[in-house]
């Protein structure tokens, strides 16, 4: 956790082999970048906000790898971070995305009839479908860095510009200190300095019907969830365009915007996230499909993973999967729920074929 | 946790009223004392390594409060937190102190045959009898705050004191990040491991951070001392045994404690001291003695009688889980130690706690009888 430590003034007493972390035991992505000359060269810079190369690696540190995905191992506790840490940063964020290199351009498309078909997929096997993003606003730290202070003003900027929300997306918003609530308790986030303070100036809106949904305050400034039963991921996705695309005008009109670059795309806490900060996913059964030999070598094809139904770090559970995109940065938002809609097409068709005892070879995919 | 925030440049920007943590559904020591206006007084100030008031309180704010006992809810991250932050500190101290005062005087008391008794505590009721406490070096921030360098270097000055003991406290050092699963499993069966903080009241402090990094445990081939290395405070230093010869572990208690801190002024590195505040600790309770004696000993008619409270308060003890701080009794059993840390020295504490389980294994044997203890129930001391 990136406390004290990270600010210790005597650390600079220490020499850089002294002070460098023992990653011999880590896999993520941060250990495979960070040698002891890039700590060297980054360890005396901060953002002018404060945060350190140590505020930025102690969740890598801490948390020395997961059973289930490749974690990332570090964080940005605002929007200079990624500057003026680039150079730990862009091999980073070129490893998690495919090769993504610093002249790169990434592309924003939110405009959902872009999106061909994805209202059909069968519901005797997709049972929910999800898109999420995440949102950063602009002139305040991040959730490992923000003081108590700017948190409440990015809750009390999100109430202003979602109490103005009509329609279908009409709703309420609701405190997580008025409520018996969960604190976040994975270890990745622990670490980084996300939970502090909880439950303060955390909440969760939603409209009338619960199919959209913003988070405030937790692993981002606002998180935005569009979600619905059933297979109908055009409908949620339509929902999740217009909803994000209004938010923001919202916000706009008072004159706060969205961190975003055309490098970088929108800019959120984990570099992961960067780009669409989008995960589009269906909570699917695939009981056989799952045991299928080549089950990984497909996901990885379609450019897709699968997660358990409880999130990020949790197990599958009784053959359901929680299946999205890989892909966060160097796609559109269009493009990466096309591949969620054409991927859970073919693995819902490789499901009924091996249902019935049938051979799927013919089905493997191209690499996408 | 006290982590970015604690040092986040642009909370300056904010007004104490944005800045100030909601305390209203707290219950610590922290939370008891901090008004707006000490936020207020108190909120640009940092110590010479850059520990700020956040950092102090941060693990207050996340911890609300505990089931079991009332917790402090503030730490330290050098020895001048204690200083730069007196005026939220002091008013914790005095609350959780018994009252004492920013001009009370402490004393040390660490020879072993000031003790009466002590060695003949019941075995058939005291499991086992246990002395602990802590010491921090001088030079280094604490846990809460120390960086990696610090910490290891605390570890290697540590681990050469140590190699220099002999005759009954001759020993072995056992880095955390290079235990084999044999010694990792051995060292639990001992209960002599101590595990990755879980207890938020730890991690929300920043104190396993980097774990098991410079983290160890020293202990002698008797397995009767013990020396935790980079847990909570930079040295735990414990003595224990199996039975109710407390005498014997206080002894060796003592004697062990005084040979270390002979090795570390020779090195240059004394203990942190000074004679308001006793020795200095990460967590504002362990000020002064930082020593916890106390038994494991079977209560399973007293711990329910209705005045079972009021007799630990009473004999100034306090009754915790066979696991530690934060756990339940399990079985009748529980851990029973003093309560004081400071204004009284070491052998008047070990020799409340040895007075105490006298008295207490007696009212359990006439419960046991089914006999009255209300003639027993002693004065407040």
């Amino acid at each position: 956790m990136p406390f004290g430590n990270t600010h210790n003034q005597m650390k600079m007493n220490y020499s850089a082999e002294q002070e460098y972390p023992d990653l011999s035991k880590h896999n993520n992505h941060m250990a495979k970048v960070l040698t002891p000359a890039i700590y060297d060269r980054l360890r005396s810079k901060q953002t002018p906000s404060g945060f350190t190369l140590d505020d930025v690696i102690q969740t890598g540190v801490d948390n020395p790898g997961h059973p289930f995905i490749m974690t990332v191992g570090c964080v940005a506790g605002d929007e200079e971070t990624y500057e003026v840490f680039k150079e730990l940063l862009d091999p980073v964020i070129e490893d998690r995305h495919g090769g993504y290199k610093p002249s790169d351009k990434h592309k924003t498309d939110l405009n959902p009839d872009n999106l061909k078909g994805g209202d059909d997929l069968d519901p005797n096997y997709v049972l929910s479908s999800r898109v999420r993003t995440g949102r950063s606003i602009r002139g305040f730290c991040l959730p490992p860095h923000c003081s108590r202070g700017e948190r409440r003003m990015v809750e009390k900027l999100s109430n202003e510009a979602l109490d103005s929300l009509t329609g279908d997306l009409k709703g309420k918003y609701y405190a997580l200190k008025n409520m018996t609530d969960d604190k976040p308790v994975s270890p990745l986030l622990l670490a980084s300095g996300m939970a502090r303070d909880w439950p303060d100036a955390r909440g969760i809106w939603h409209n009338d019907n619960k199919t959209f949904l913003v988070w405030v305050n937790e692993e981002d400034h606002l998180r935005v969830i569009s979600m619905q039963k059933g297979g109908n991921m055009k409908e949620v996705f339509n929902r999740f365009c217009t909803g994000l695309t209004k938010i923001e005008s919202l916000f706009k009109e008072k004159g706060h915007e969205f961190m975003w670059n055309e490098h970088l795309g929108y800019v959120l806490t984990c570099p992961s996230n960067l780009g669409t900060g989008l995960r589009a996913g269906v909570h699917m059964k695939l009981p056989n499909m799952s045991k299928h030999a080549k089950f990984e070598e497909v996901l990885k094809r379609l450019r897709l993973q699968k997660r358990g139904t409880g999130g990020v770090d949790t197990a599958a559970v009784g053959g359901v999967f929680d299946i999205s995109n890989a892909d966060r940065l160097g796609f559109s938002e269009v493009e990466l729920v096309q591949m969620v809609v054409d991927g859970v097409k073919l693995l819902t068709e490789m499901e009924k074929r091996l249902e019935k005892g049938q051979s799927i070879d013919d089905l493997i995919p191209a690499q996408k | 946790m006290p982590f970015g925030n604690t040092h986040n440049n642009f909370k300056l920007n904010y007004s104490v009223d944005d800045e100030f943590p909601d305390l209203s559904k707290h219950n610590n020591h922290m939370a008891k004392v901090l008004t707006k206006e000490l936020y207020g007084k108190l909120r640009d100030k940092q110590t010479p390594t850059g520990f700020t008031l956040d950092d102090v309180i941060q693990t207050g704010i996340d911890n609300p409060g505990h089931p079991f006992i009332m917790t402090v809810g503030c730490v330290a991250g050098d020895e001048e937190s204690y200083e730069v932050f007196k005026d939220l500190l002091d008013p914790v101290i005095s609350d959780r102190h018994g009252g004492y005062k920013p001009t009370d005087k402490h004393k040390t008391d660490l020879n072993f045959e000031n003790l009466k008794g002590g060695d003949d505590l019941d075995p058939n009721y005291v499991l086992s009898s246990r002395v602990r406490t802590g010491r921090s070096i001088k030079g280094y921030a604490l846990p809460p705050h120390n960086s990696r360098g610090e910490r290891r270097a605390i570890e290697k000055l540590s681990i050469e004191a140590l190699s220099s003991l002999d005759g009954e406290f001759k020993g072995k050092y056992y880095p955390l990040k290079s235990m084999t699963d044999a010694e990792q499993e051995q060292l639990i069966n001992d209960h002599f491991l101590f595990d990755k903080p879980v207890s938020p009241l730890l991690t929300c402090a920043g104190m396993a951070r980097d774990w098991p990094d410079g983290r160890g445990i020293w202990h002698n081939d008797n397995k009767t001392f013990l020396v935790w290395v980079n847990e909570e405070d930079h040295l735990r230093v414990i003595s224990m045994q199996k039975g109710g010869n407390m005498r014997e572990v206080f002894r060796r208690f003592c004697v062990g404690l005084q040979k270390i801190e002979e090795i570390f002024k020779k090195h240059n590195h004394g203990f942190m001291w000074n004679e308001h505040l006793g020795y200095i600790l990460t967590c504002p309770s362990n000020l002064g003695t930082g020593l916890r004696g106390g038994v494991h000993v079977k209560l399973p008619k007293l711990s329910t009688h209705p005045k079972f409270e009021e007799i630990l308060t009473r004999l100034r003890l306090q009754k915790r889980g066979t696991g530690g701080v934060d756990t339940a009794s399990v079985g009748g059993v529980f851990d029973i130690s003093n309560a004081d840390r400071l204004g009284s020295s070491e052998v008047a504490q070990v020799q409340l706690v040895v007075d105490g389980v006298k008295l207490m294994v007696e009212m359990e044997k006439k419960l046991e009888k089914g006999e009255a203890i209300d003639s027993m129930i002693p004065a407040q001391k």
